[in-house]
C-alpha cells in the first residue's frame, strides 16, 4: 500500500529536485502526445529543448532572443514572487504591463518629437509609476474594504486592456499611419528607443533590469529585516502580526512592488522589442510569469531559471511549430504540462512516499 | 530526416546567394520553400483556413518542387519578428505573412534578408525592393450581402460585426450598407466593433447585443462562425453570411450566402513565378473578376427573384461592368464624395477613413 506522509518540514532537496523532475516528465508525456501526433518524439524534443541553443543555423539569432522574452518574464516574476510568498496574491500583472507600457510610451510621444537623453529616462520612472498605480488599486481596495486582491488585479486585466485598444485607437495613435490603429514605432525614435545594447546580444535596458531585480530580490529576502517580514507573513500570519508586521504595510508594499516591475516591463517592451502600443500589445507576460514564478520556487535565483526555461519552450515550440509541422495547440498543451508536472510533484516537498502499512497515526 | 533537407536547402540558398542573387533568380530556383505566418489557428473556419488552403493549393500545384511550412497563432508584435526570422533562417524563399499586424515585422526582417522575398497580406508598406503587398476587394461582396441584407430584412435592421476601424474594415461597411439601402430605403444599420480577429466569445457576444437589438441580418468582418452560430439560436429569425470561408456547415440558414477569400490563384502564381524566374515585387488587389474573391452559393432561404438579382450583381463585378463605389454617394456629413457616375479611385478606397451618408454612429477613434 502507498500512502503519503507529512514531512515535518519541507524537504530541502525535493524543493530543488522538483522543477528538474517536472521537467523531465514533462519531457516525457510531450514525447508521448508527438509520437500521437504522427510526430518524431526524440527530434521533437530535441527542437524545443536543443536547437535554439545549438543548432548552427539558428543558434546565433535565438540564444539572444532567450534573453529578449525571457527579461520581462524574470522582471514580472521577481515582483509576483514577494507578494506571493506572503501570501498576496496579484494575479493581475498582465494589466499592471499594459499600464506601464501605456504611461510610459504616452510621456514619451508627448514630448514627440523632442530628442533629448532624458526622455527614455523619464519614460521608465512614469511606465513604472503607471504599474505601480494600477496595482495600487486592488491593493487599496484589499486594505480600506477587505476586497479580495485575486479577483479585483485580474478584473483591471480587462479594464486596462480595453484602455489599451482605446489609446491605440484615439489618443495615441500614429498620426502619420494611414488611419490604422496603433502608435508610432518608439524602436524607431532615437530619443524613446530601448535598443539592443550590444549587437548580436538580444541585450537590452529590460534585461539588464531583469539582472539587477533579481539580486536585488535575492538581497532583499536574505538580508533585509522586509525580506524577513515577508517570509514571516507568508509561513505565519499570526506571528508575523505579533511581531509587528503590519498586513497592511505588506500588502501595499508587495502589490506596490509587483506592479511597479510589472510597468517596468512594459515599458521595455514597448519601447524596445515591440515597438509600438498596438491593441494586441500584451501576449500574456503577465498571466505566464505566474508559472515562471512559481517553477522558480519564488525564489529569485530559481526565477532567473524558470524565466530562460520557459523562453526556451516559446521559442523552440515556435521552431518545432514550423519545422516539423506541429500544431500550435500541441506546443501550448506542452508547456502547460509543465506546471501540471511541478504542481503534481511539488506534493514530494511536503510529503513524504511510504510504502506498507501506516505505524503511527498522525 | 527533414533537418537534412533543410540543411541542403539552405546550403543551396548559400551558394545562390553567393553566385549573385539576382542572376539566380532570372534563371527561377529548383525548389522553392515557402513559409505561411498564421494569425489565428488554421482550424478557425474562416481567415486563416483559407490562407491555409491556399498554401495546400501551391503545394497541390507543384509538388515535389516545393515545400510548404507554416506556423498558427503568432501573436502580431515582437513574437512575429521571431518567427519571420526563423524561418527565414530556415531557408524559406519566400514567406507570407498573412495578417495586416505583421506588417511592421515583415519590413523589418525583410530588411535583413534581401534574397528573400516576402509577401504581406492587406498592408500598404513596402519599405524593401524584396516586399510585395496583396489584398482582395471583399467590399465586392459586401455589396451583393447587402443587396440581400435589404430585401431580406423584415424588421429594417442589419448588423455588422466589425474588427478594427482601418480603411478595409470601413470600406466593407460602406459598401454593404450602400446596397441595402438601395433597395431598402428604410433599412438601418447598427455595428459593432469587436476589436478582434479571432475571438469566438466576444463574436458571439457582439451577435447576440446586434440580435437584442432587433437586428435580423448579420455580416461580420471577423474570422469565426461564432456569429452564425448565434443566429443560428434563433430559429430562422435572424440570418447571416460566411466570411472569409465558406461556413457551409450553416446552410441552409442562418448562412444564406458568403464571401470566400481565395488565395489560391495568388500563392500558386507568386510561388510559380519564383520557380520560373519572373518574379517581380507587386501591390496587388484582386476581387471577383480573379477569382480572389468568391460568392457563396446562395441559399434557398432566400427567395428567387432576390438570388437572381444578387446572382446578377456578381456576374456585373466580375465583367467590370459594375463598381459597388460608383456615384452619386455622399459622405456622412452630407459632404459629396462622388459625382454621378464616377466610380472611387483604389487611392481613396484604401485610406477610407469616413462612413457614407445614412450610417449612424461614429468610427471609434
Amino acid at each position: 500500500m502507498i500512502r503519503l506522509e507529512k514531512r515535518p518540514s519541507p524537504s530541502a532537496f525535493w524543493q530543488w529536485a522538483t522543477p528538474i523532475l517536472a521537467v523531465i516528465l514533462t519531457m516525457i508525456a510531450g514525447g508521448i502526445m508527438f509520437a500521437m501526433l504522427g510526430k518524431n518524439p526524440v527530434e521533437a524534443i530535441r527542437t524545443i529543448f536543443w536547437d535554439p541553443l545549438f543548432n548552427e543555423q539558428f543558434a546565433s539569432y535565438s540564444r539572444p532572443q532567450l534573453l529578449v522574452k525571457a527579461g520581462p518574464l524574470i522582471l514580472i516574476a521577481v515582483g509576483l514572487s514577494l507578494g506571493f510568498r506572503a501570501g498576496i496574491w496579484n494575479i493581475g500583472a498582465e494589466g499592471q504591463y499594459i499600464m506601464g507600457a501605456l504611461f510610459g510610451a504616452g510621456v514619451g510621444l508627448a514630448l514627440y518629437p523632442v530628442e533629448t537623453r532624458w526622455v527614455f529616462p523619464l519614460m521608465v520612472i512614469v511606465g513604472v509609476f503607471g504599474g505601480w498605480l494600477w496595482a495600487m488599486i486592488p491593493a487599496i481596495l484589499k486594505t480600506r474594504f477587505n476586497t479580495n486582491e485575486i479577483l479585483v488585479s485580474l478584473l483591471m486585466v480587462y479594464i486596462a486592456q480595453n484602455i489599451l485598444a482605446s489609446m491605440s485607437l484615439g489618443l495615441l495613435r500614429n498620426p502619420e499611419g494611414g488611419g490604422f490603429p496603433g502608435s508610432r514605432n518608439l524602436s524607431q525614435i532615437p530619443a524613446m528607443a530601448n535598443p539592443e545594447l550590444i549587437p548580436g546580444t538580444g541585450l537590452h535596458w529590460g534585461v539588464i533590469a531583469a539582472f539587477v531585480v533579481v539580486i536585488a530580490a535575492y538581497i532583499l529576502l536574505q538580508r533585509h529585516i522586509l525580506g524577513y517580514q515577508i517570509k514571516l507573513a507568508g509561513q505565519a500570519p499570526r506571528a508575523a502580526r505579533f511581531a509587528g508586521v503590519s498586513p497592511t504595510r505588506l500588502v501595499l508594499l508587495c502589490m506596490g512592488l509587483s506592479g511597479a516591475l510589472a510597468g517596468m516591463a512594459g515599458l521595455f517592451e514597448v519601447a524596445g522589442p515591440s515597438g509600438q502600443i498596438s491593441i494586441d500589445f500584451n501576449v500574456g507576460y503577465g498571466f505566464t510569469a505566474i508559472i515562471v514564478a512559481f517553477l522558480g520556487r519564488l525564489n529569485p535565483i530559481g526565477i532567473l531559471l524558470a524565466g530562460l526555461l520557459m523562453a526556451l519552450t516559446y521559442i523552440g515550440g515556435e521552431l518545432a511549430s514550423f519545422m516539423l509541422g506541429l500544431p500550435a495547440a500541441a506546443i501550448q498543451a506542452f508547456q502547460g504540462m509543465l506546471l501540471f508536472f511541478l504542481l503534481a510533484v511539488d506534493l514530494l516537498t511536503n510529503f513524504r512516499i511510504r510504502f506498507g502499512t501506516r505505524k503511527e497515526a498522525l | 530526416m527533414k533537418r537534412r533537407t533543410i540543411l541542403k536547402g539552405g546550403a543551396a540558398l548559400g551558394l545562390a546567394s553567393m553566385m549573385g542573387g539576382k542572376m539566380a533568380l532570372a534563371q527561377g530556383l529548383e525548389k522553392v520553400k515557402a513559409g505561411f505566418v498564421y494569425v489565428g489557428p488554421i482550424g478557425d473556419g474562416g481567415w486563416t483556413f483559407q490562407h491555409h488552403q491556399g498554401a495546400l493549393a501551391v503545394q497541390e500545384a507543384f509538388g515535389d518542387k516545393v515545400e510548404i511550412v507554416w506556423q498558427e497563432n503568432v501573436p502580431e508584435g515582437a513574437d512575429a519578428e521571431r518567427v519571420l526570422t526563423q524561418m527565414a533562417l530556415s531557408g524559406c524563399n519566400i514567406i507570407f505573412t498573412t495578417s495586416f499586424g505583421f506588417m511592421d515585422a515583415t519590413n523589418a526582417v525583410a530588411a535583413k534578408f534581401p534574397d528573400i522575398k516576402f509577401e504581406h497580406a492587406t498592408g500598404y508598406k513596402r519599405d524593401h525592393a524584396n516586399v510585395s503587398t496583396y489584398n482582395a476587394r471583399f467590399y465586392e461582396g459586401r455589396a451583393i450581402q447587402g443587396h440581400i441584407a435589404g430585401k431580406m430584412t423584415k424588421t429594417n435592421k442589419i448588423g455588422y460585426i466589425a474588427s478594427f476601424p482601418i480603411p478595409e474594415v470601413i470600406m466593407g461597411i460602406n459598401s454593404y450598407y450602400l446596397h441595402a439601402k438601395k433597395v431598402n430605403p428604410a433599412v438601418e444599420l447598427s455595428i459593432v466593433w469587436a476589436f478582434t480577429w479571432f475571438d469566438p466569445a466576444k463574436e458571439a457576444d457582439s451577435a447576440k447585443a446586434l440580435i437584442d437589438q432587433g437586428v435580423d441580418v448579420i455580416a461580420s468582418h471577423t474570422d469565426s462562425t461564432a456569429p452564425l452560430a448565434e443566429a443560428a439560436k434563433t430559429n430562422g429569425a435572424v440570418i447571416g453570411f460566411g466570411q472569409a470561408s465558406d461556413m457551409a456547415d450553416y446552410k441552409p440558414s442562418p448562412r444564406v450566402s458568403s464571401i470566400i477569400d481565395n488565395w489560391a490563384p495568388y500563392y500558386v502564381k507568386r510561388v510559380g513565378e519564383l520557380l520560373d524566374g519572373t518574379y517581380a515585387q507587386v501591390d496587388s488587389w484582386a476581387g471577383i473578376p480573379e477569382g480572389e474573391v468568391e460568392i457563396g452559393e446562395i441559399t434557398d432561404a432566400v427567395p428567387a427573384d432576390v438570388k437572381a438579382e444578387a446572382e446578377a450583381m456578381r456576374d456585373a463585378i466580375a465583367a467590370r461592368t459594375y463598381h459597388p463605389f460608383t456615384g452619386p454617394i455622399n459622405k456622412q456629413d452630407g459632404t459629396p464624395w462622388l459625382a454621378e457616375g464616377v466610380t472611387a479611385p483604389d487611392g481613396d478606397l484604401l485610406g477610407m477613413n469616413f462612413y457614407v451618408e445614412g450610417i449612424t454612429g461614429e468610427i471609434p477613434s
